[in-house]
């Protein structure tokens, strides 16, 4: 299906990456967002909120981010591509409904626009340090999907990804942007709604009364109807059988759990993204993501003039995680380099995934600025010694 | 000139807040990156300042993709107020390019930097609306460092201004031009070691 014209600002523009995922979300046909403004995210609600009465959506303030989360896990119901835009603190108060959307399988997208913390941190300056919180910042067991872009272009771009992969697969998508790209301006380019692929609502055509809100017939994700359409539904954060009502028992809580799990972890390989040059041959690929992927490719050419052999991986899907890439890759490099402004997040899946047959080397930033793409250099022309 | 333009400029813009030093890091990136097919980075300081403080923007621009998109010493570093002259003057490259406003700013700019001043308050003050100071200054700059086709610059000035104002930005952005034309015209760029001092 087409973007719907109404939302999608067609032209060359020359926009900050908070500005641009705005867009990118209208341009997707996301039409409800309930935040609570904050540093450095709150341009992405300000853009919205200015365009949105144009185009028949609906923006609102809340008290504070549980409530905000609370808004976008229950509007998923009335079929509104919802989202909602925090930076690290809020995160933190919207995990609690970030499990219930993930319980319920209410398709909607979460802006991070990460500054440094802990806590309070930083506010106006650049982190990367909420990757594991994104994964599971959320009690209890389950996967979602999460993205980081590089670029106001890319801030663009993925959050129409973003809402494509929550409608897919039902699950809440963490956009992980950082307050570098986020506040950062270049040339965003937005095309013609008619060249914008979006996916729509999977509704159910099964008439009321025969459909079951969490029927999946061997298919990995169940299909959905809209509050007022006239089907009697039921959705909940327990644990809960096929008509969605709640079953304490250690046999659905398997089949039900499991398969909020599985639909991911079995489909990997359809929702894993990256990006990769010059792999083949390398002695050492370096794995970056967000803006450390730009100044890592810097990085990278210092180190190709001093004649190693440097391959890189950009993550653009972080979660789920490209395993299997990274376990081929392992067996023919010396070593993985991993810089992230965080004191070592990313670099554990590469170690994991490496499974001890080439090293993980960390090149921590604490937060507040990016790396200097000298540092990286270095890393890369010592761990290919 | 026979140099070839560097294929990386970093530029630093400080003024007070209120000023629209972030609008003219924005209209200068746009010309870069949309009108004249460069890539352009903005960076907005961005901390506790507010109307009257001091406020910062920076840019990259390149020819190709800007990786790195923090600045070290700027090529050119315009100026519209003296506290940001104190906080940022020393950054300016030995050979950089120095623009100011000569009313607020005393500089004391090093042998080998270029510097050239432009009375943009008092022009933007004859038009009628000193809120266009800014615009008189980037018209200024774009005569100056012609980092891109002045004509360029002019079209992002009138992409970039509210609507039913781009006459008066378009007048003000001119009128800078002419300051440079009858300050330093005849090459007096290429020629004059530090034009103006203070």
């Amino acid at each position: 299906m087409k973007a719907d014209p109404a939302g999608v600002l067609t032209g060359v523009h020359y926009l900050d990456g908070d500005y641009a995922c705005g867009e990118g979300a209208m341009a997707a046909g996301c039409r409800f967002v309930a935040g609570y403004p904050i540093t450095p995210s709150t341009e992405v609600v300000e853009r919205i909120s200015r365009r949105f009465p144009m185009m028949g959506g609906t923006f609102i303030q809340m008290e504070d981010e549980l409530a905000s989360m609370a808004a976008v896990a229950g509007a998923a119901w009335t079929g509104t591509k919802c989202m909602t835009v925090t930076s690290g603190p809020g995160f933190s108060l919207m995990m609690e409904n970030i499990g219930l959307a993930t319980m319920m399988e209410a398709p909607c997208v979460v802006v991070n626009v990460q500054r440094g913390g802990p806590s309070t941190g930083l506010p106006t300056m650049v982190g990367q340090a909420d990757m594991m919180q994104a994964r599971w910042g959320s009690h209890g067991d389950y996967e979602l999907i999460a993205l980081s872009p590089q670029s106001p272009q890319e801030a663009f771009d993925l959050t129409i990804e973003a809402f494509n992969l929550a409608e897919t697969w039902r699950v809440p998508v963490m956009f992980m942007m950082d307050e570098c790209v986020g506040h950062m301006t270049e040339k965003v380019v937005i095309p013609p709604a008619d060249q914008i692929e979006i996916v729509p609502r999977k509704l159910t055509s099964k008439p009321p009364g025969e459909y079951k809100p969490y029927e999946v017939n061997g298919r990995p994700v169940p299909e959905m109807v809209r509050a007022g359409d006239g089907y009697r539904f039921h959705t909940t954060g327990l644990t809960h059988d096929e008509r969605g009502y709640p079953v304490m028992s250690v046999e659905c809580q398997e089949v039900s759990v499991r398969r909020l799990i599985d639909k991911i972890r079995l489909n990997a390989d359809q929702i894993v993204r990256y990006e990769e040059e010059d792999v083949d041959g390398a002695e050492v690929v370096v794995v970056a993501y967000g803006i450390t992927a730009r100044v890592t490719r810097a990085g990278i050419d210092l180190a190709r003039a001093q004649g190693v052999k440097v391959g890189f991986l950009r993550l653009v899907v972080v979660w789920p995680f490209p395993e299997r890439r990274i376990r081929e890759l392992a067996g023919k490099v010396k070593a993985f380099v991993v810089p992230e402004i965080n004191y070592g997040q990313m670099v554990l899946e590469v170690e994991r995934c490496a499974g001890g047959k080439a090293p993980a080397v960390l090149v921590p930033h604490g937060g507040g600025g990016v790396h200097d793409p000298r540092a990286i250099c270095q890393a890369i022309v010592e761990a290919a010694r | 000139m026979t140099e070839k333009r560097p294929t990386r400029t970093e530029i630093r813009i400080t003024g007070f807040g209120g000023q629209g030093v972030v609008l003219s890091g924005h209209i200068i990136g746009r010309a870069c990156a949309v009108n004249a097919g460069m890539h352009a980075t903005m960076i907005q300081s961005f901390g506790p300042e507010a109307r009257g403080s001091a406020c910062s923007t920076t840019l990259a621009v390149s020819d190709t993709e800007v990786l790195y998109p923090y600045i070290g010493r700027p090529d050119v570093f315009v100026v519209m107020s003296s506290e940001g002259w104190e906080k940022f003057g020393n950054e300016l490259k030995d050979d950089g390019t120095l623009v100011y406003e000569r009313d607020l700013v005393k500089v004391q700019p090093k042998p080998g930097q270029q510097a050239f001043g432009v009375s943009s308050t008092r022009i933007a003050e004859e038009l009628g609306r000193p809120i266009v100071q800014n615009i008189v200054m980037l018209g200024f700059f774009a005569a100056v460092t012609r980092i891109v086709p002045v004509e360029r610059m002019r079209e992002a000035v009138r992409e970039s201004v509210p609507k039913g104002t781009e006459e008066l930005n378009l007048k003000a952005f001119d009128a800078g031009v002419a300051a440079f034309d009858e300050s330093y015209a005849g090459g007096a760029k290429a020629a004059a070691p530090a034009p103006v001092g203070s």
